[in-house]
C-alpha cells in the first residue's frame, strides 16, 4: 500500500487544477437538462475538448489522453474542486464510451469515440419501456432485421436528455420469439432518423429532463450493431456496471457536497440544532469514505481485477448519502429553505434545494436501490432468490 | 380520560372530505397551476357555505364558537387535499387572534368579514420571514417589535417570495406601523403572537398528517397495479416495508398532534414541548411518505405526472414554517432539560388531563 501520489500524479493534478482556474465559465450554468442550460453546456464540452479534457481516460487517437484510473480520479478531483459545468454527455462518455471502447469494432471506434470526446455527438440512453423498468428484460421494442437494414419498432421512456441528444443507443429484441435476456441486441441509433419522435417528458421540478421515443419503422445500418446479435443484454450489463460502480457520479462530486454543508454549518450554526453539528461531521465521513472506497476500487481495476456485484453497494452508497446531505442542508436554511432562486429575499441559499430536489432521483436511475439490495443480498452475501 | 373524536366532529371532517374530493382534485389542482392561479374563489366559497373560515370564530362575530380540537381534523383534510386557498391560515391562526382582540371596533369589523370568509385575514409572524397569501387577504395581521398591527391590503407593498409549492404564495409584506393600525400593545401582543406560533405549527402538523396519508394511498394504489417481473410491485417486501415504515411514522405523529388541538390554550412548557412534538412528527412523517412515494413509483414517480410532488413540495413549505425543525428541537430540549415540568408516566398529558372529549 502506498497512499501517496507520485510526483507524476501530482504533476498532472497542478496541470488540471491550472487548465481548469482559465477555463471553467464564471458564472453557474443553468441546468443541463433544460432549453436555456444545455447549449451552454454543449458549448462546454467542446471547450473541454480543445484542451483535450474531454474524457482523459481514452486513448489519444480517441481525443483522449491515455489516462489511468488514478488519474481520472484526481482530474475529476480538479474539476468538482473548480465547479467545472455537469457533464450533459454524461451517458455518452461515461457509459458508452467504456462500452465501446470493450465491445466496438475498429470503426465503431473510430467513428462514434473522437466525436464524443470532441463534444460533437450527444447520447441519450434509451433502455427503460413503459413495462420493463427494473425489469429491463421484459423490453418488447423490435429490430427486425431487412436487408442490412434494421426496422426499429417501439417505445422507449425516462430517456434522460433524449429531447436534445443527437444519438442514442438501446436495446431491442433481434429475435422477435425470443424472451428475458435472449435475443437483444444493442442498437446505436441517430436521433434524427425519420420514423422517430421524442416527446419531452416534465420531472417534477417541471422540466422536461427526460423524455419517451416512439419508433416506428425507423431505419438503421446492421453496421450500427453494437456486438453480436443477441449479446445486448451481456453489452448492457457492462454498461451498467460503469453507470452504477465507477464512472457516473465519482467521489469529488460528494465531497464538494460535504465541503459547502461544511461552509453552511458554519455561517449559520448559532441557529441551528446541535444534534446538526455531528450530522455535518457524519456527512464529512461519509463522503470520505466514498472516495476512499472508489480508489480501492480503481486500484484493484488497474491491478486486473473487474466491477461486479460491489458496483450495487456504490450505487446505493452515493445515492442515499446524496439524499442525506441534501436533507441536512435544507433543515440548515430552515424557513428560507423553500425559496427558489427567483425570490428576491433568496440570499445566498445556493442550490441545496435543487440539489436535493434532483438527489431523489438518485435511488431511482441505474437501477433502483431496491433491485441493487435484491442483488448484494442474492448474488454477493447467497441468500436465496425471493 | 377520553382520547377519542366524537361523532359530529368526524362527522365534519368526512364532510370536507367529500367536498374536497370533489372540488379540490388533482386535475383541480393542474388547470390551476397551468393558469398561474393561486385561488379558486368558487371552491372558498364552498368552504364559506361550510362556516369554515369562522368555525372559531366567536358566535357574537358571527362564528360558530368551535375550538381547536374541532378544527385540527379540517385541517388535516386540507393537507390531504393539498388545498391551495389558506382556509387552514386564515381559520386556525387569523382568527383567534382577531377573536381575542374583539373588543377593539375596528377588529371586530374584520373579525365578522372574517368569519363569513368575505374577508380573508393572512398573518405575518416573525418567525415566518414572510406572508403566505397576502395578496389575496383582506387584511393582514402584522408584528412590531411584538405589537400586533392590523393593516388593510390597501395600505402594504407585497413582493413575492416564489416557493417551490407554486401554492404557497409568499411575500415579504412592507408597511408603516402606526398609531392607527395597532391593535394590541407588546404586553398583550407577546402572548398572542406566542400562541399564533403554536397555532401554526399545530395546523402546519395536522395538514403534514393528512398529507402523509394520502401520499402512501396514492402509492399503496400504485403499488397493487404496476407490474414488474410478472408481480405487483407491492408484493415485493421492499415496497412493503417501505409503505408500513411510512404508516407507523404517521400513526405515532397522530395522538401528539391531536393532543396539542385539544391542550393548546393551556399556558406552561409541557403544551410547548406537546406541540413541538407535533409538528416535528408530522412533518418527518409526510416527507419521509413523500420521499418514498416518488421512490415506490420509480421513475413514474419523479415525474410532474404524479400527484406525490404536489405533497412533497408542500411538506417542504411546511417544514419551515411556523418555527423549522431547529427552533422546535431547541424548545422541546428547553422545556425538558429547563423547565422543570413534570416528566415520566404521570405526565403523559399536559395538566395530568386530555381535554378531548
Ligand atoms: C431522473 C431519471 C433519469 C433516467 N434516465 C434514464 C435514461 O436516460 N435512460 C433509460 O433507459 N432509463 C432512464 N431512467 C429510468 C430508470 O432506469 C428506471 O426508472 C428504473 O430502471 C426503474 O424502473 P421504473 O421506473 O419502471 O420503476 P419500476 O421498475 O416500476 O419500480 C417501481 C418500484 O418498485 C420497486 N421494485 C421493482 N421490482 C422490484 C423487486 N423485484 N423487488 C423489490 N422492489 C422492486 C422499484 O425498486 C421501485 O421502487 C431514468 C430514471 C430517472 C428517475
Amino acid at each position: 500500500m502506498k497512499l501517496t501520489y507520485t510526483p507524476e500524479q501530482e504533476a498532472f493534478r497542478a496541470e488540471v487544477r491550472a487548465w481548469m482556474k482559465a477555463n471553467v465559465p464564471k458564472e453557474t450554468l443553468a441546468s443541463h437538462d433544460t432549453v436555456e442550460g444545455f447549449t451552454p453546456h454543449w458549448e462546454w464540452e467542446k471547450t473541454l475538448a480543445k484542451g483535450q479534457w474531454g474524457m482523459v481516460t481514452w486513448p489519444k487517437e480517441y481525443g483522449g489522453r491515455g489516462c489511468d484510473l488514478i488519474q481520472w480520479l484526481i482530474f475529476e478531483e480538479e474539476y468538482y474542486r473548480a465547479q467545472a459545468p455537469g457533464r450533459v454527455n454524461q451517458n455518452g462518455i461515461f457509459l458508452l464510451g467504456p462500452t465501446l471502447m470493450e465491445f466496438g469494432s475498429p470503426e465503431q471506434k473510430a467513428r462514434f469515440l473522437p466525436a464524443m470526446a470532441a463534444g460533437d455527438e450527444i447520447w441519450a440512453q434509451a433502455w427503460s419501456e413503459p413495462q420493463a423498468g427494473s425489469d429491463l428484460a421484459a423490453l418488447r421494442s423490435t429490430a427486425t432485421r431487412d436487408g442490412d437494414e434494421y426496422v426499429l419498432r417501439g417505445h422507449k421512456i425516462w430517456s434522460s436528455r433524449a429531447v436534445f441528444a443527437h444519438w442514442c443507443f438501446g436495446m431491442f429484441r433481434t429475435d422477435p420469439k425470443s424472451e428475458k435476456h435472449r435475443g437483444i441486441s444493442f442498437i446505436l441509433v441517430p436521433l434524427n432518423t425519420p420514423g422517430i419522435r421524442v416527446n419531452g417528458i416534465r420531472q417534477i421540478d417541471g422540466e422536461a429532463g427526460f423524455a419517451e421515443i416512439f419508433f416506428e419503422d425507423a431505419r438503421v445500418p446492421v453496421a450500427n450493431r453494437l456486438g453480436e446479435e443477441g449479446d445486448g443484454w451481456k453489452i448492457a450489463m457492462a454498461t451498467a456496471g460503469f453507470e452504477r460502480g465507477m464512472m457516473l457520479r465519482s467521489p469529488a462530486r460528494f465531497q464538494v457536497t460535504a465541503e459547502r454543508l461544511v461552509e453552511l454549518y458554519k455561517k449559520v450554526a448559532d441557529k441551528l440544532d446541535p444534534g446538526l453539528r455531528s450530522q455535518v461531521a457524519q456527512m464529512w465521513m461519509d463522503a470520505q469514505s466514498f472516495a476512499m472506497s472508489t480508489y480501492m476500487m480503481a486500484s484493484r481495476l488497474i491491478n486486473g481485477g473487474h466491477i461486479g456485484v460491489e458496483a450495487s453497494l456504490t450505487k446505493i452508497f452515493w445515492s442515499e448519502m446524496d439524499v442525506n446531505m441534501h436533507r441536512i442542508a435544507l433543515q440548515m436554511l430552515g424557513v428560507r429553505a423553500e425559496l427558489l432562486h427567483a425570490a428576491p429575499d433568496a440570499g445566498d441559499i445556493g442550490s441545496w434545494l435543487d440539489g436535493y430536489i434532483f438527489s431523489l432521483a438518485g435511488p431511482i436511475y441505474a437501477g433502483t436501490n431496491e433491485i441493487q439490495r435484491n442483488i448484494i443480498a442474492e448474488r454477493l452475501l447467497g441468500l436465496p432468490r425471493g | 380520560m377520553d382520547f377519542s373524536f366524537s361523532e359530529e366532529q368526524q362527522m365534519v371532517a368526512q364532510t370536507v372530505r367529500d367536498l374536497l374530493t370533489d372540488q379540490c382534485s388533482s386535475a383541480d389542482l393542474r388547470k390551476m397551476m397551468t393558469a398561474g392561479e393561486g385561488l379558486d374563489e368558487a371552491r372558498w366559497t364552498k368552504l364559506c357555505e361550510m362556516g369554515l373560515p369562522g368555525i372559531m370564530a366567536p358566535e357574537e362575530a358571527g362564528g360558530l364558537a368551535l375550538k381547536d380540537e374541532d378544527f385540527v381534523l379540517v385541517a388535516e383534510e386540507c393537507g390531504r387535499a393539498a388545498l391551495p386557498e389558506p382556509l387552514v391560515e386564515h381559520a386556525g391562526i387569523a382568527v383567534p387572534m382577531l377573536a381575542a382582540l374583539i373588543d377593539n371596533p375596528a377588529v371586530r369589523k374584520v373579525l365578522e368579514a372574517a368569519a363569513t370568509g368575505e374577508g380573508r385575514v393572512a398573518v405575518g409572524h416573525p418567525a415566518n420571514l414572510f406572508v403566505d397569501a397576502a395578496d389575496t387577504a383582506a387584511a393582514l395581521l402584522l408584528w412590531h417589535n411584538d405589537e400586533v398591527h392590523l393593516v388593510s391590503v390597501d395600505d402594504v407593498k407585497l413582493v413575492r417570495q416564489p416557493s417551490i409549492d407554486s401554492f404557497r404564495r409568499l411575500f415579504r409584506v412592507e408597511w408603516m406601523p402606526s398609531a392607527k393600525t395597532k391593535v394590541a400593545d407588546a404586553a398583550k401582543g407577546k402572548a398572542l403572537w406566542a400562541l399564533a406560533l403554536d397555532r401554526g405549527a399545530l395546523y402546519a402538523a395536522a395538514q403534514c398528517l393528512g398529507m402523509g396519508q394520502r401520499i402512501v394511498e396514492i402509492a399503496v394504489a400504485y403499488a397493487k397495479d404496476r407490474t414488474q417481473f410478472g408481480k405487483a410491485i407491492g408484493s415485493y417486501q421492499a415496497i412493503k416495508h417501505h409503505l408500513a415504515n411510512c404508516q407507523v411514522k404517521i400513526e405515532y405523529a397522530r395522538p401528539a398532534v391531536y393532543a396539542a388541538a385539544a391542550t393548546i390554550e393551556t399556558p406552561g412548557p409541557e403544551v410547548r414541548a406537546l406541540v413541538s412534538n407535533a409538528k416535528l412528527s408530522a412533518v418527518e412523517a409526510a416527507d419521509f411518505a413523500a420521499r418514498t412515494g416518488v421512490q415506490v413509483h420509480g421513475a413514474m414517480g419523479y415525474s410532474w405526472e404524479v400527484d406525490v410532488h404536489f405533497f412533497l413540495k408542500r411538506a417542504l413549505g411546511l417544514a419551515g414554517a411556523w418555527g423549522d425543525r431547529n427552533m422546535h428541537l431547541a424548545r422541546v430540549a428547553d422545556c425538558v432539560l429547563n423547565s422543570g415540568m413534570p416528566l415520566g408516566p404521570a405526565a403523559t398529558f399536559p395538566g395530568g388531563t386530555a381535554h378531548a372529549r
